[in-house]
């Protein structure tokens, strides 16, 4: 059974992801990135990461592709010029750097990782000492203990691109405008 | 040798090959596409091949912090996405059109 699920929803990742890369239509490239995402979020429930899965589910199908859609539609979409490319060279240069890449990521795969110290029983993910609850418990305790420092950070974090996103996506005045209005 | 597909073990090493897979196409996706609200799709493609990786090496070490790790990656990719969408509109309001090709105004104009 884990071979199926591993296999059908494998198989949509990558067609997700070559429907993202290939589609003339913004629109269905995020579609796309959809089946992705959400195939992506199955896979983690198959390695026992539940509350990943539904983060991913959450803030990424949720959140991030609804705010991809706002902006095209938003922006309107141009899709004559999407598949068009000046430099001629450039696309056969990519796809032989991507195999290059390919063939280097599969040799470290098929390599002994050093993984240094073993985790402490309390940071398991099945079994360990009693009482450490199901996933989201486990996954809370260490993010609220030993990443509570890093968590911190990432509030300071999303609070500035929140404000930066405003100040950017304000319609500002032009240049032009204010130098006359510093003539008067 | 039959090879049934209920008797394959599925080890961790299946979903690397897979996250190296979804992480090669994301990154020739963002060399070979003009168009930026693309470009930053085929950025939270290789984002998530990274987190795959992370799941899986948490899953196969048994060790919860690799999934910790991925709600950060998550976050950071959120604060990201915002920005980046943000910036493309700031662009599209200067000028019409939101390929990378457009954004030329550091060229050399005699060439």
């Amino acid at each position: 059974m884990e071979a199926f699920i591993f296999f059908v929803f494998g198989a949509l990742v990558l067609a997700g992801a070559f429907g993202v890369v290939l589609a003339r239509n913004p629109v269905h490239c995020a579609l796309s990135l959809v089946v992705t995402l959400v195939s992506v979020a199955v896979l983690f429930l198959q390695q026992d990461a539940h509350l990943v899965a539904a983060v991913q589910v959450v803030v990424y199908a949720g959140a991030i592709v609804v705010l991809f859609l706002f902006v095209i539609m938003l922006l309107g979409v141009d899709q004559a010029d999407t598949l068009r490319d000046p430099l001629k060279a450039q696309r056969a240069a990519a796809v032989v750097l991507g195999l290059v890449l390919l063939a280097e990521v599969l040799f470290l795969t098929g390599h002994h990782w050093a993984t240094g110290a073993k985790a402490s029983a309390s940071d398991s993910i099945r079994g360990g000492p009693p009482g450490l609850g199901n996933n989201v418990e486990r996954v809370a305790r260490s993010l609220f203990t030993d990443f509570l420092w890093p968590f911190e950070i990432t509030a300071a974090l999303l609070v500035l691109a929140v404000i930066g996103a405003v100040v950017l996506a304000r319609r500002s005045r032009s240049v032009d405008d204010v130098v006359a209005e510093d003539a008067r | 040798m039959t090879l049934t597909l209920a008797s394959l073990d599925i080890t961790a090493n299946y979903y690397l090959v897979l996250a190296a897979l979804l992480f090669t196409i994301g990154a020739v996706g963002l060399l070979t596409r003009r168009n930026v609200l693309v470009m930053f799709m085929c950025v939270e493609l290789m984002l998530n091949a990274v987190n795959l990786t992370f799941v899986s090496f948490a899953n196969e070490l048994n060790d919860i912090r690799g999934q910790v790790i991925v709600l950060f990656v998550l976050s950071v990719a959120a604060a990201e996405v915002a920005v980046g969408l943000g910036i493309i509109v700031a662009i599209f309001r200067r000028r019409r059109g939101a390929t990378a090709d457009d954004l030329d105004l550091l060229r050399d104009p005699a060439q």
